[in-house]
């Protein structure tokens, strides 16, 4: 891999000194930068590691629960205040990747994986995500991991977290430091389509730095579920995956909130499908009506046109688990 | 006091551990990469961008001058490999191994066309990414199913008959359908990887991962060239190969032309993604099967049809279809195996080869049979029951396949199974039983070993042959102690060099045959030594301490070569394996979960239980593979793989994993050697795929017959 520098600013305000120049890129866990440059996709002249920051905290703030962006994966997933506020949560991260990897990956880091889409890895292929101009391998390639929902002729790749799918579902805020304070955007604004600009993944802008997550209070954590489907039970991305969160009172939905993983290139929050929910009682055939609104605008691509009928299916089922009818 | 081992227990802690088990787990047990070499220095291998064509020019300077590099060696600028070089008075072979950096021609994607040599890993990997190629490119075909009219026979027509042609077409019942296996790549977890040495100019010394140094060294020897006594090789631990170290690769002339180039050793280590393209895969292959049978469930004749991949420049057959001619009685048999040539890299025997595939397509379609004839599965097995070689006609050397069906159902719990697929559902999962079965020629080679006992009563066993991790030590270990009648930790066995005794490659299940024999009869002819001097043939044990100090002798040895007779003149030599699967079908979903698993193996005497019960379990996992998960992608508009690493090619992990239970007849054959002992490591394999897929049916009512059984084809 190409020689780079390494850089460990003491402090916060150091690291945004730096982090704005062209070639800079942050560290954290490492786990998917450094496979990244192991395959030249990444070519940073300056890694700035961050790991010291503390930024690890998870607390309880005055309307919600705050996480850093330096929390572990595991750490997180295993939180007591995570497991009783919001376990959609702690039951995303552990659908995702291995205990080897979510000892290492951070809240930031996950946030900020790359796409999985093969085309993306090998440079030798075309990819606009990677070179922009160049093409996209997956439009009539072997797109079987692909969007089925916001893609572009440009690109039809996935954001491949979990975490990010339950993070959106939950109404999560994210909070970013810049050269010039923070700022906070949703969550479900975070991410972007791909459209004509399928290099950038995010609204991050170049110098800005996540320093945590918030989730506001709910009353899910009764009734919530996350159903992951893969081609092998653990450490695989996901096919299609679903949160699902309900709000229940006798027998009837208060609130409702759906987000699906593995279809878009952000976490696809359904919001069409959670309205029709709402003032209904939570049964399997109201869960089947409010999947099949889901799908509305999906498009297949061949190899993932399996997903227009898989993706309905996961939702009712993860509507049924989170309901307690399963 | 004599222990009674209970083989079959579900996780048996009964036997021997592993000889090795403590080396392998503290890391102490040293791999072909981790030698230390003096002077050593590393490569890369570059890989071409395109799939058919010729290399027009190579830009190498700015990875000659990135810090570190040593040379850049190509096409360009290798010395010739002598073996490479045509025999003026031989007519030019039209096909044959891989010659690398010997022309510009391209004919697969990744195929070498760089070594890059620094004096660290890092610079060397740096310095391949610098390497530049212009191609004239040329149109390549990399499906199977695109060019299936290219198919051509290997050898003559490549067509069989056993009794009347197409005899199934006739049968009141019958079924006939495609089947699919895809592209498996071995991916052990060890990379394959080689340090060469030149010791002199015709000396050389190379620590590489091989399932037979002998024949490396042969390889090597001829290659390059120089006196085979004068190439070393060593390969003392293997971290599994399944096949893929079976013959010599590209990568490993690579290596030893670079270490000639600097002057200094070198040692290259493959990718993961390397390991795709170049040590051989399991071949993408098409099969067609047709079977007819009466209403009682005789089969009346079988069809089978297959078409395998194998690359442009060599011609890789299997024994796809000879399931067909000799798994059951059936009187009429007709095959045609016929190859495609694609632009791909030459795929390798890899574990369970061929019939593996085969045994896809047969023990499914026999499954569809059932259905269609109302019949239960291990019935209709049984009904067609081969009592003698159906092919041969010759008796059974042995076999007691009708006990290992009994064991397995049994233990599976067939009895629950109901016969009307999608019958039961717990939970949102169907529930479905399914079974398959396996066999595998039984085989024994010549080989010798030595045997030396000292005075300090330990027994040192030598042989060359490779230990790529069944146990093969543990298994010798064992015989020798048996034999000899001393303590199992009296006795030390050395392998995996190419200066001891010669003995066959690791493959084919032959290893505890061929090697156990080989050690048997140098126990054997060792202890005659000791009843010689004691002028004592009746003591049955001697102390050989005591005796080799009354003769004031410092060891006692032998070197015995051991062959087998002629019985295989008079018998038909074989392994049998069934597999049982319980499986649960997500109703919604598709995806598949292994529930319960029992394999039987009819494998002869259980000579080393435990790393028996091991072979059997990984076996049954690499099938759990290739029934569910495992596919090497290539997309075809480039002719590359797309899912060359391990986040994406899927083998199974340990949540895919039931406990799996081993089970073994553990009945000695009479007469393939003294142990009676039968090969296990194929059979542990063949059939695995069809139950998982059969059990699949009987729980969902969705029949998959393209392999891997991924949610998307369950639910659809
Ligand atoms: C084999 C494999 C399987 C996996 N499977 C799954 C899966 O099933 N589901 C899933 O969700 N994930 C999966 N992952 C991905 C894993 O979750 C991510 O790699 C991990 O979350 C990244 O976190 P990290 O801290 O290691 O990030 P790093 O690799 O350190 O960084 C990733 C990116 O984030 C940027 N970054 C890091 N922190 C910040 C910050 N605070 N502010 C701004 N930018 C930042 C870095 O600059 C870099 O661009 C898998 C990964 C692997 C390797």
């Amino acid at each position: 891999m190409k020689q780079f520098q390494y850089l460990r600013p003491a402090t916060q305000q150091a690291v945004l000194d730096v982090i704005n120049k062209p070639g800079t890129k942050i560290i954290a866990g490492g786990t998917n930068l450094v496979d990244l440059m192991k395959r030249g996709v990444a070519t940073p002249d300056k890694l700035v590691d961050i790991n010291h920051l503390p930024l690890k905290n998870i607390t309880i703030t005055k309307t919600g629960l705050h996480i850093g962006a330096l929390a572990l994966n595991s750490v997180v997933s295993e939180n007591d205040l995570v497991a009783k506020k919001q376990p959609l949560l702690a039951m995303a991260l552990k659908a995702g990747a291995s205990p080897q990897l979510r000892n290492m990956a951070t809240v930031g880091g996950n946030m900020m994986q790359r796409t999985r889409c093969g085309y993306f890895y090998d440079t030798t292929m075309p990819c606009n995500k990677r070179v922009p101009g160049s093409g996209c391998g997956a439009y009539e390639g072997v797109n079987r991991m692909h969007a089925i929902f916001g893609g572009s002729e440009q690109c039809i790749a996935v954001h491949p977290s979990d975490m990010c799918v339950s993070l959106a579902a939950l109404d999560a805020e994210v909070i970013i430091a810049g050269k010039k304070g923070e700022r906070r955007l949703p969550f479900t604004e975070f991410h972007r389509l791909p459209g004509d600009h399928p290099e950038m993944d995010n609204q991050l802008t170049a110098g800005e730095l996540i320093i945590g997550v918030e989730i506001p209070d709910n009353n899910f954590s009764k009734n919530s579920y996350y159903l992951k489907v893969r081609d092998r039970q653990s450490y695989a991305f996901a096919l299609v995956s679903v949160a699902a969160a309900l709000d229940i009172e006798n027998g009837i939905i208060q609130h409702a909130r759906l987000a699906m993983g593995g279809v878009a290139h952000k976490p696809w929050r359904l919001f069409d499908a959670e309205r029709s929910l709402i003032g209904k009682p939570a049964s399997e055939d109201n869960f089947k009506q409010a999947a099949q609104l889901a799908m509305q605008g999906a498009k297949g691509y061949g190899y993932n046109s399996f997903k227009l009928k898989l993706g309905p299916a996961t939702i009712a089922e993860a509507l049924k688990h989170a309901a307690g009818l399963v | 006091m004599e222990k009674v081992i209970n083989l079959n227990m579900p996780s048996s802690s009964d036997g021997m551990s592993r000889i090795d088990g403590r080396l392998k787990v503290t890391g102490a047990a040293k791999y072909s990469a981790e030698y230390t070499v003096e002077g050593l220095t590393y490569g890369v291998l570059v890989g071409s961008t395109i799939t058919n064509g010729t290399i027009t020019s190579m830009d190498t300077k700015a990875a000659e001058h990135a810090p570190g590099v040593l040379a850049v060696v190509t096409h360009l600028n290798a010395p010739k490999v002598p073996g490479f070089q045509p025999d003026p008075s031989k007519p030019a072979p039209k096909k044959g191994p891989l010659k690398i950096f010997d022309d510009n021609k391209i004919v697969y994607n990744g195929q070498p066309i760089a070594l890059v040599i620094a004096d660290t890993y890092e610079r060397a990997l740096y310095g391949a990414s610098l390497v530049k190629a212009q191609y004239n490119k040329e149109p390549h075909q990399t499906s199977l199913q695109e060019s299936i009219g290219k198919g051509y026979p290997p050898h003559g027509d490549g067509l069989y008959k056993r009794g009347t042609e197409d005899a199934w077409k006739l049968a009141p019942f019958k079924v006939e359908q495609e089947y699919i296996v895809s592209t498996n790549t071995h991916n052990p977890m060890e990379l394959h990887a080689i340090i060469a040495r030149w010791d002199a100019d015709d000396k050389l010394t190379v620590w590489d991962k091989t399932q037979g140094v002998k024949a490396t060294q042969n390889d090597v020897a001829r290659l390059f060239k120089i006196p085979v006594h004068n190439v070393q090789v060593n390969s003392k631990f293997v971290g599994g190969a399944f096949g893929s170290a079976l013959r010599t690769w590209p990568h490993e002339v690579a290596a030893i032309v670079g270490a000639k180039v600097v002057k200094r050793p070198v040692k290259l280590v493959l990718s993961r993604a390397d390991m795709f393209t170049s040590v051989g895969y399991r071949p993408y292959t098409w099969q067609k099967i047709a079977i007819g049978a009466t209403a009682d469930g005789k089969l009346t004749g079988i069809t089978h049809e297959a078409y395998g991949q194998t690359s442009a420049y060599e011609n890789f057959t299997e024994g796809t279809v000879r399931v067909s001619l000799n798994t059951y009685a059936c009187p009429n048999v007709n095959t045609k195996y016929n190859l495609v040539s694609l632009n791909v890299g030459t795929p390798t025997w890899m574990r369970g080869p061929g019939e593996a595939t085969g045994a896809f397509a047969l023990e499914s379609a026999l499954d569809e049979l059932s259905y269609d004839l109302k019949l239960d599965p291990i019935e209709l097995r049984l009904r067609n029951y081969a009592e003698v070689d159906p092919e041969s006609g010759k008796p059974y050397s042995s076999k007691f396949l009708n006990e290992a069906y009994q064991m397995g159902a049994d233990h599976i719990g067939w009895k629950e199974r109901k016969q009307e697929p999608g019958a039961v559902k717990k939970d949102g999962w169907f529930v479905g039983y399914g079974m398959g079965g396996g066999m595998f020629g039984a085989y024994r080679d010549g080989a010798t070993v030595k045997a030396t006992m000292m005075t300090d009563g330990r027994l040192i066993l030598q042989t060359a042959v490779s230990d790529i991790g069944p146990g093969t030590g543990t298994a010798m270990v064992l015989i020798a102690a048996e034999k000899m009648g001393i303590p199992a930790d009296k006795i030390t066995f050395e392998n995996g060099e190419s200066d001891l005794p010669d003995a066959p490659m690791q493959g084919g299940s032959g290893t505890t045959s061929s090697v156990g024999s080989a050690v048997h009869d140098a126990c054997a002819e060792l202890k005659q030594k000791f009843q010689k001097l004691i002028g004592n043939g009746d003591t049955d044990n001697p102390d050989y301490v005591q005796v080799l100090k009354q003769h004031n002798l410092p060891l006692l040895e032998v070197t015995t070569k051991s062959n087998g007779g002629d019985e295989r003149k008079n018998y038909s030599m074989n392994s049998w394996s069934v597999h049982f699967v319980r499986v649960l079908v997500n109703a919604a979903t598709g995806v598949v979960k292994i529930d319960k698993v029992a394999s039987v193996a009819d494998s002869g005497h259980i000579v080393s239980p435990k790393t028996a019960r091991s072979q059997v379990v990984g076996g049954a996992i690499g099938g759990i593979g290739m029934a569910l998960m495992e596919e090497s992608i290539i997309d075809h508009r480039y002719g590359r793989y797309i899912n060359n690493n391990f986040a994406d090619y899927h083998v199974p992990v340990n949540a895919d994993i039931p406990q799996i239970d081993a089970l073994f007849v553990n009945k000695p054959d009479p007469y393939i050697n003294p142990m009676g002992a039968k090969g296990m490591a194929e059979i542990a394999l063949i059939g695995m795929a069809a139950a998982v897929a059969n059990a699949v049916y009987n729980a969902s009512g969705k029949r998959v017959r393209e392999l891997p059984i991924t949610p998307d084809k369950v639910m659809a």
